[in-house]
């Protein structure tokens, strides 16, 4: 017979207990126990970025896509792609981006979701693009959470080794 | 810079392009009457390792049956559950456990999920089905168990519900997304307003931005000190500004008592027409609005277009607005205006006696203010510093002059009561229920928190950076 696993009336020491043995009881303040597992997932999605797939692409060439509305008369311009616009509805095309902006709002991520706290602190930023009519959300490296402001000048840097995701471009201060 | 700024929003196309956000809403006289009769909540906490969702469920229904013996489960005629994610507990379809649990089949029922505001569709989802004829008596039941993974893995599972493509994979973070939103809400009103006359662009918005911190720390004390008086609250605090502002750092300038926390938890609510209502309670409370709006998912795509008006507003009050921005939620302003315009309120601070709403961060019950109209677009910072929001008769440790003008989250809010998702939005109304009934004293076990005589109240739900967001009105259905 397997052993009755530990004990524990603290929550955080059977969440270590799971990392250590994959199994604990936990008892509450009015005795009631409950039987906890430690219960794995994980898996590999097959995920296609479909219309959006020029765009990423495209940063792997070391260029910045937006998309600009067909229609004549309504021609918005997006700075995070679409591939119809939003206001009229009529399909896009794309159109290069300029490599540099201005700061539309920043923040600076002392914590995040799991699979990327090991890279915080982090900036992230809002950016503007002379003649586009939406913005983009980006990185931000070399710069530090004192010296953002709104309306800094930004530009673009590729990754010379691309993995096809949107951290394939970032933006430096454009000093 | 503020000059730079304006110019390259009129140079947006989308300045031309923009949409009036809200769409003419004329409110259907053929609905029928709909009243809550009772509602449970069970105690929102870190982690319920002794109950599974069924069982929360089933303990917060059990206590709104609990006093009204000719409620019982053969009078519901189906039922409407709402759960955020199926990650947290990796059991799909999870809703039919919570109908079979309850005792439910063959009943009709519905999982309803629309991101944080997924308790708030819950409700106007059970309201709908008693409106429609469809039910006499409906069911609204919702929870989340946040406690079955680790909270920065919980934070990742909050965060797919943004652009996977553009959004998540740079460190998908809720609460990075509301910093930007609020930095730039900031730099909008506190920059362009308050510290307008200052010349250093970049000492300007250093200083705005500590002012507002300081605000939104005193609505995280408003929040916390309240729900000192609510034994539901996972997170009641005598917190101090000071407090606030010292808590560790998540995103920039959001600090951790200024955030909900995740939590485990249940809420239901009971909805039925004007005749079995009276059957059932002599307090019933009848909802008299219902609206609903909704934005972009991304916040890059969020337009520069122009106001949608309160009554009170005027468009001259917004010439220099490029809106919503990132600044503020279009969709709760859409949802409001639906909601007044179908409770027939024009003066939402004389017609309404109390609002629960989102606060998942200090920042957006601020902003919020501003979408419900309590005040214009603006207005926001000094409402708060005014003391509008806050209850009279609790001791806050600063001075609030115009404390009872309309409080809200009188219950502590999202911030201190916690957020499990599903059960967030019929939690406010199980707590503006028991407000517009004069129970609270018997279900807090403590009278502090209830508004005096209130007739009519709102509750305001939110899903991620305001992309969907739902407003209820209730009012006081006996004499």
């Amino acid at each position: 017979m397997r052993p009755r696993p530990p004990t524990f009336t603290k929550f955080r020491d059977v969440q270590a207990e799971l990392d250590k043995s994959g199994a604990a009881i936990f008892r509450d303040a009015d005795s009631v126990e409950s039987l906890i597992i430690r219960y794995p997932y994980s898996i590999n999605y097959i995920h296609s970025y479909a219309e959006d797939s020029a765009f990423f692409l495209a940063l792997a060439d070391g260029k910045l896509k937006g998309s600009r509305c067909r229609r004549p008369k309504c021609r918005f311009v997006y700075a995070t792609p679409r591939g119809h616009c939003m206001v009229c509805g009529a399909p896009t095309e794309w159109i290069d981006l300029p490599t540099t902006g201005r700061i539309h709002s920043w923040t600076t991520c002392h914590f995040g979701s799991e699979a990327f706290l090991k890279e915080t602190p982090y900036n992230l930023i809002m950016v503007e693009f002379e003649g586009a009519g939406s913005l983009l959300l980006a990185r931000l490296k070399d710069a530090v959470e004192s010296e953002l402001y709104v309306g800094m000048p930004v530009k673009a840097v590729f990754d010379p080794n691309p993995k096809y995701s949107i951290t394939d471009v970032w933006f430096v201060p454009d000093r | 810079m503020p000059a730079r700024s304006k110019r390259s929003a009129k140079s947006r196309p989308s300045a031309t392009a923009a949409r009036p956000a809200a769409r003419p809403v004329t409110p259907n006289t053929k609905a029928r009457k709909v009243y809550m009769v009772t509602g449970g909540v069970t105690k929102f906490a870190k982690a319920h390792p002794a109950m599974d969702f069924r069982l929360m469920v089933k303990r917060a229904y059990d206590y709104a049956l609990k006093g009204i013996p000719n409620l019982t489960n053969d009078r519901i005629d189906g039922t409407r559950i709402s759960y955020f994610s199926d990650h947290f507990s990796r059991q799909l379809k999870a809703a039919s456990m919570v109908q079979d649990y309850l005792g439910m089949n063959p009943k009709g029922s519905v999982r309803i999920e629309w991101g944080g505001a997924t308790g708030g569709e819950c409700f106007q989802a059970a309201y709908e089905a008693v409106a429609s004829g469809r039910m006499d008596v409906c069911l609204g039941a919702g929870y989340e168990t946040m406690s079955r993974v680790a909270t920065w893995k919980g934070n990742e599972f909050i965060a797919l519900a943004s652009d996977t493509n553009f959004d998540f994979p740079l460190g998908g973070f809720y609460t990075g997304y509301y910093a930007l939103m609020v930095v730039r809400h900031i730099y909008e009103y506190l920059r362009k307003g308050k510290f307008a006359h200052v010349k250093d662009e970049r000492e300007a918005q250093r200083l705005a931005i500590a002012e507002g911190c300081r605000i939104m720390s005193l609505v995280s004390v408003k929040n916390h000190r309240n729900a000192l008086h609510n034994p539901y609250a996972q997170y009641p605090k005598r917190s101090t500004v000071q407090d606030v502002l010292n808590s560790e750092m998540i995103s920039y300038p959001l600090t951790r008592d200024q955030i909900c926390t995740m939590s485990d938890g249940a809420a239901v609510v009971i909805f039925c027409d004007e005749a079995r209502a009276k059957e059932f309670t002599d307090k019933p409370v009848r909802i008299i609005g219902v609206g609903t709006g909704t934005d972009t998912m991304r916040l890059a795509d969020r337009p520069f277009g122009k106001v949608p008006l309160m009554p009170k507003e005027r468009a001259s009050d917004y010439d220099e607005l490029a809106y919503p921005g990132i600044h503020s939620f279009r969709a709760g302003r859409a949802a409001g205006l639906e909601a007044y315009k179908m409770a027939g309120i024009t003066d939402p601070n004389t017609q309404l006696d109390f609002i629960e709403l989102h606060d998942a961060y200090a920042s957006s019950e601020i902003q919020t203010y501003e979408d419900l109209g309590l005040c214009r677009y603006g207005e926001g910072y000094d409402f708060a510093e005014r003391g509008d929001p806050f209850l009279r008769g609790i001791d806050y440790g600063f001075p609030v002059p115009k404390a009872g003008a309309i409080p809200v989250n009188p219950s502590g809010g999202l911030i201190a009561c916690g957020h499990p998702v599903g059960a967030t939005g019929l939690m406010q109304g199980v707590f503006a229920f028991w407000q517009l009934q004069g129970t609270i004293a018997k279900h807090f076990g403590d009278p502090t928190l209830q508004i005096r005589d209130a007739q009519r109240g709102a509750i305001h739900s939110h899903a991620g950076t305001g992309s969907a967001v739902t407003v209820s009105i209730l009012e006081r259905g006996f004499r």
